[in-house]
């Protein structure tokens, strides 16, 4: 069954306040809208429960790139072709530039927003493992005000988040602390443009004269939802990459990660793939630690 | 449409404006109504077709505001004040593009239902990158699908576009695209 645009309300208020002011008016009833690039193909096929939509396309103060001193603030509605074109974020902050262009294809950059990835909330989102591995922070707005919680602790569930039914994603914040870190990312799908991913892994990772000081590392379609793997992390944590470490890294990830069979992929080739992605990582690690 | 096969340009609805093909245009249609079907129906620019419906397929691509959108992901009233380029806006009097002149001469067209989201994916890249690796032409093209050509003459008529342009120095910066562990 086609979706019908007259069952369907769109109203645009115009500013952020606005739109907050509807939404803390009428909690629960609205459903922000911004680039479409999920919506909108739930309401062609005629399966878009959401029968009020409020607009945030358009909306200046949700579409920006802004550094200070400590970290660089991304609007929610900043575009995956807006990360990709900002030379500084290139620079600083690699992986979520290139986990951007694996965002489905230039059409979707041009649409697809970042706080919509996020709130979306797909285990494969491909901006998840990226952002996990850069210690990222959640800012969200509400009339009430606004609040952060770290990435890591946004997601609850599949398809569900911590933000409230009046609060909107406001901004993503990248800590600027990586410019030491050795970093990984890469995603594993069927090709290279218009794929979602059976598995994708970041990571970031400071050495100290060999000994593994800081990691982390951001999985995705691993979990109901994007996720830190943080079991496997403190298997590495203080080590030097022998061996047995790696092997040890590699059964935390096997035992803490709960992939599933999907049209996509199976829950066996995804573990596979996942420790091997790892392995990848800790062996680039190792070298870089290698060299003098 | 509407249940009665009409057009829903309707003065009850709200009045959206926005311009295609440089022309300005006004619609009374509901706003969650999809560009795609107000460019078909309401304006009668059939060109832009519909494949997937939900944006795999890119038959539906035009340029707003120079992005490339598939425009059966965009609620009309998100195009409020945009200027849209469909197929339509390629030829100038009856002159065509050098990129519809590439792709006749390349063999870049065989049934037709992609090559109107072919060539604004191609126009999009080619404004922004008048003269793009090969591997910029496919990552340009990638959202694009045709199942006639095997897509190695669609892109040689898009390289082939580019190469009938005038040089011209002031492109912008290639973008990153590498699936690679680094």
């Amino acid at each position: 069954m086609r979706g019908n645009a007259e069952m369907h309300e769109l109203v645009a208020p115009g500013s952020l306040g606005a739109v907050l002011d509807l939404l803390a008016a009428e909690p629960g009833q609205w459903t922000p809208i911004a680039g479409g690039t999920e919506l909108m193909v739930a309401f062609s096929a005629g399966r878009l429960n959401a029968h009020k939509l409020v607009n945030l396309w358009g909306i200046p103060d949700l579409r920006t790139i802004e550094a200070t001193p400590q970290s660089v603030a991304v609007g929610a509605a900043a575009t995956f072709l807006d990360l990709r074109k900002h030379a500084g974020l290139n620079a600083e902050f690699p992986l979520l530039a290139r986990a951007a262009s694996w965002i489905g294809s230039v059409a979707n950059q041009s649409r697809a927003t970042l706080g919509g990835n996020l709130v979306n909330g797909s285990p494969a989102a491909d901006s998840s493992p990226a952002l996990l591995a850069y210690d990222a922070e959640i800012e969200t707005i509400s009339v009430r005000g606004r609040r952060k919680v770290p990435y890591s602790e946004f997601h609850t569930g599949y398809k569900r988040n911590v933000l409230a039914v009046d609060e909107l994603l406001y901004a993503v914040h990248l800590p600027r602390r990586f410019s030491r870190h050795r970093q990984y990312l890469r995603k594993v799908g069927t090709r290279r443009a218009m794929a979602i991913a059976k598995v994708a892994l970041g990571a970031t990772a400071l050495l100290e004269r060999g000994v593994v000081r800081e990691v982390r590392l951001g999985a995705a379609s691993l979990a109901p939802y994007p996720t830190r793997l943080k079991q496997t992390e403190a298997a590495l944590l203080g080590q030097t990459l022998t061996r047995e470490t790696v092997l040890a890294a590699r059964r935390a990830l096997l035992a803490e990660v709960l992939p599933i069979d999907d049209i996509r992929s199976t829950a066996d080739y995804r573990r596979r793939v996942a420790v091997n992605l790892l392995e990848e990582f800790l062996l680039e690690l190792r070298r870089e630690g290698l060299l003098p | 449409m509407n249940a009665n096969g009409k057009a829903n340009t309707d003065a009850h609805w709200p009045a959206i404006s926005f311009a295609v093909n440089g022309e300005s245009r006004t619609v009374n249609v509901p706003p969650m109504k999809r560009l795609l079907d107000v460019l078909r129906e309401d304006l009668h620019l059939t060109g832009t077709k519909e494949g997937c419906g939900e944006g795999e397929c890119g038959s539906c691509s035009v340029r707003m505001n120079d992005e490339l959108v598939n425009s059966c992901l965009v609620p009309v009233l998100q195009a409020e004040g945009a200027e849209i380029q469909t197929v339509e806006g390629l030829a100038l009097d009856g002159e065509l593009d050098p990129l519809q002149q590439a792709f006749l001469e390349n063999g870049g067209a065989q049934c037709g239902i992609c090559t109107p989201g072919m060539l604004m994916a191609a126009a999009q890249l080619l404004a922004h990158r008048p003269h793009p690796s090969d591997a910029e032409i496919r990552e340009g093209l990638a959202g694009n699908l045709c199942r006639c050509t095997g897509f190695t003459r669609i892109i040689e008529s898009v390289a082939a576009a580019a190469r009938a342009t005038e040089s011209n120095p002031a492109t912008e910066p290639a973008l990153e695209q590498t699936n690679h562990a680094r």
